[in-house]
């Protein structure tokens, strides 16, 4: 399974925030969006990190001073993008393996989504009943035909 | 106290999506009507025309389907395209809630030139073809060729190639339609080349069906054993993943790979890390070989592993192309629709406005229109299960916007003032009996009708005028 497929039943659209803005903006945005984490965008549009709840808790635990902050001062820059056609196993392990939650996903260079290890854990668990309900067909069929229970 | 009027829910398509909707929903309520819409004369969607004719048990889950349709609060309309014969509003004029389950059936593109030579087809039309598709029968396909190449490495291509090399015998155990089985039978095809981008630990296709492949009576598989062999990154690709099925596959790949290949009149090739780069037409101008480039596998920044051309090239000789790389929804007129993806908008099945991100009240999307063109029969129904629950939240919070014209005997009202000639639950019945029946004569498990024109002379009904 493909992050194309985790994507399509997620809706459009990514929250996005200008790495400039300042932080106080981008807390107003996590709490009206009731999300987790939004993607920093540069000037010219492109990726320039993601600010995730836990850098503002970091940056509230060490007493920095939100309010003269930007988005861009606790932003994990440099960040991982996934593509369209990366695969889900793959990408949750290095999610895993790497600690982090939340992989912005772009086509060629469009940012296009948003996923998180929640996304790929349930996708991966509905590929699995998937695969277990189209054994238990298999099985009822052969059953059926081999005149089992009859 | 007068009994509430019944949830009316319209479903576009008649395919695994659709009937495990009406599976759920006739689970979760009793006081409703369900009114399911087919463009063809026949249910079931790619179980019948998708689904290969030699898997005739994987056809039979359709029998966990049929009851559905006999249900009294469920009524079908086949030979009904919603788009053509009816509008989306003609369905939301009548119903709380319309559910698309129209799945994809445009095909991707590979995006190399040579794509649109004669005898460079995509998979879809060829096994529509060989399963009776109504649309497909006329199929330009020249099996006077003696070698095709299938580009893509999912279970269709696997199909794809197992049918070019079946034996008569084989092919006359199947529901293919007779004038499949007699281009087959007089088929000159001898090497079927399988080409994968990436390794054998990115091949979508199962081991089951690879397995197939070692036991046909017509064909020899061969695997080049440096090929089998997955590079550093693959392997700890596999090592970590928890899916065993994802090992045993390549164990499998790498048996074929090592045993000696049995003599046998036809090959199939099946390739890794190769990718098409250009079809070249021969003096005829159709296609005759395929320009191809080996690759190399590169880690992907998010975890992924990504198939990059080495400039090693080489070309195969091949009269036929088949691209199996993917499948596209195609839009339903008067739903948003999600180009980059082939699939409607949505959240968990609810339709959004693509540019709001706002549920549209009251429609709905599962299956392969909604999440795109992946999964086996029963990934649809967790699949629908979900979208089922948020229509049903959204009925009990009041969030349905109702319908003008609730009355069901304002569907076939409309049907009839429009001409439209289409066939309810006991026709397909009927159509279903005649079929089993001309394949027991033939000792085939049916014989199919090809034509909505042949199908209604057999039910002894006039032809809809044109
Ligand atoms: C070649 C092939 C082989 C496969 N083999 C297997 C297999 O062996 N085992 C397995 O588990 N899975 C298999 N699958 C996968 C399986 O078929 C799909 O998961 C499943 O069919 C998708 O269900 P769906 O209902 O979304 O779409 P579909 O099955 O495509 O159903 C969609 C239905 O909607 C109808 N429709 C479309 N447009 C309209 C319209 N405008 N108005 C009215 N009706 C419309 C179509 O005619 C069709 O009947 C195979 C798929 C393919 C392509």
């Amino acid at each position: 399974m493909k992050l194309a497929e985790v994507l399509a039943t997620k809706g459009t659209g990514v929250a996005c925030i200008a790495a400039d803005a300042p932080v106080s903006a981008a807390i107003a945005e996590l709490a009206a969006r009731n999300i987790g984490a939004l993607v920093a965008l540069d000037a010219a549009g492109a990726v320039a990190g993601i600010l995730s709840e836990r850098d503002i808790v970091r940056a509230l635990a060490a007493g920095r001073p939100l309010d003269r902050l930007a988005v861009a001062d606790l932003m994990t820059p440099g960040v991982i993008c996934g593509r369209l056609d990366d695969d889900l196993e793959a990408v949750l392990a290095a999610m895993t393996d790497g600690h982090f939650r939340h992989l912005p996903v772009v086509d060629g260079s469009t940012l296009v989504g948003l996923v998180t290890t929640a996304d790929l854990a349930q996708a991966l668990l509905r590929s699995l009943a998937g695969r277990l309900v189209t054994l238990e067909l298999r099985l009822e069929a052969e059953i059926d035909e081999s005149g089992v229970g009859r | 106290m007068t009994a509430a009027a019944p949830l009316r829910v319209a479903v576009i398509g008649s395919g695994p999506a659709a009937m495990y909707t009406v599976e759920h929903l006739l689970a979760a309520s009793a006081n409703l009507s369900i009114d399911v819409f087919e463009r063809l004369f026949a249910p079931y969607g790619l179980v019948r025309y998708g689904v290969a004719p030699d898997h005739q048990k994987i056809k039979g889950v359709t029998r966990a389907f049929e009851p559905l349709l006999h249900d009294p609060r469920v009524r079908l309309f086949a030979a009904v395209d919603v788009g053509r014969d009816l509008a989306l509003d003609d369905l939301a004029r009548r119903c709380h809630a319309v559910v698309a389950a129209a799945g994809a059936r445009a095909d991707r593109r590979m995006g190399v030139p040579g794509e649109d030579l004669p005898g460079s087809l995509p998979a879809t039309a060829f096994v529509a073809w060989y399963n009776g598709h109504p649309d497909f029968t006329g199929l330009a396909i020249d099996l006077q060729r003696e070698s095709a190449v299938v580009v893509g490495v999912g279970n269709v291509a696997i199909d794809v190639a197992r049918i070019l090399v079946l034996t008569p015998d084989e092919l006359r155990r199947t529901d293919m339609p007779a004038y499949a089985i007699e281009a087959l039978e007089a088929s000159r095809i001898r090497e079927v080349h399988i080409l994968g981008r990436r390794g054998p630990a990115q091949a979508a296709f199962t081991a089951p069906e690879l397995k197939e492949l070692t036991t046909l009576a017509g064909a020899a598989l061969r695997i080049d054993p440096a090929e089998a062999a997955l590079d550093p990154a693959s392997a700890a690709e596999v090592e970590r993943s928890p899916d065993r099925t994802l090992a045993r596959k390549v164990q499998l790949i790498q048996e074929i790979a090592a045993a000696p290949v049995p003599c046998r009149p036809r090959t199939i090739h099946l390739r890794f890390c190769v990718s098409p780069l250009e079809l070249l037409p021969g003096p005829d101008g159709a296609v005759a070989a395929v320009r191809a480039v080996r690759n190399r596998l590169v880690a992907s920044p998010a975890g992924g592993i990504a198939a990059e051309p080495t400039g090693e090239e080489e070309t195969i000789l091949a009269g036929l192309v088949f691209r199996s790389v993917g499948y596209r929804g195609l839009p339903i007129p008067g739903l948003p629709f999600d180009e980059r993806l082939g699939v409607i908008p949505n959240r968990a099945g609810r339709v959004i406005d693509p540019a709001s991100g706002a549920p549209l009240p009251g429609r709905y999307v599962a299956g392969w229109l909604k999440r795109g063109p992946t999964g086996v029969i029963g990934t649809n129904k967790p699949d629908a299960a979900e979208t089922v629950r948020c229509l049903l939240e959204d009925a009990d919070a009041g969030c349905l916007p109702a319908p003008a014209d609730p009355d069901p005997a304002s569907v076939e009202a409309l049907l009839r003032a429009r001409g439209v000639q289409w066939l309810d639950c006991s026709d397909w019945q009927r159509i279903d009996e005649l079929e089993r029946a001309a394949g027991a004569r033939e000792g085939r498990p049916r014989v199919k009708f090809t034509s909505l024109a042949a199908v209604l002379e057999a039910l002894g009904r006039a032809a809809p005028a044109p």
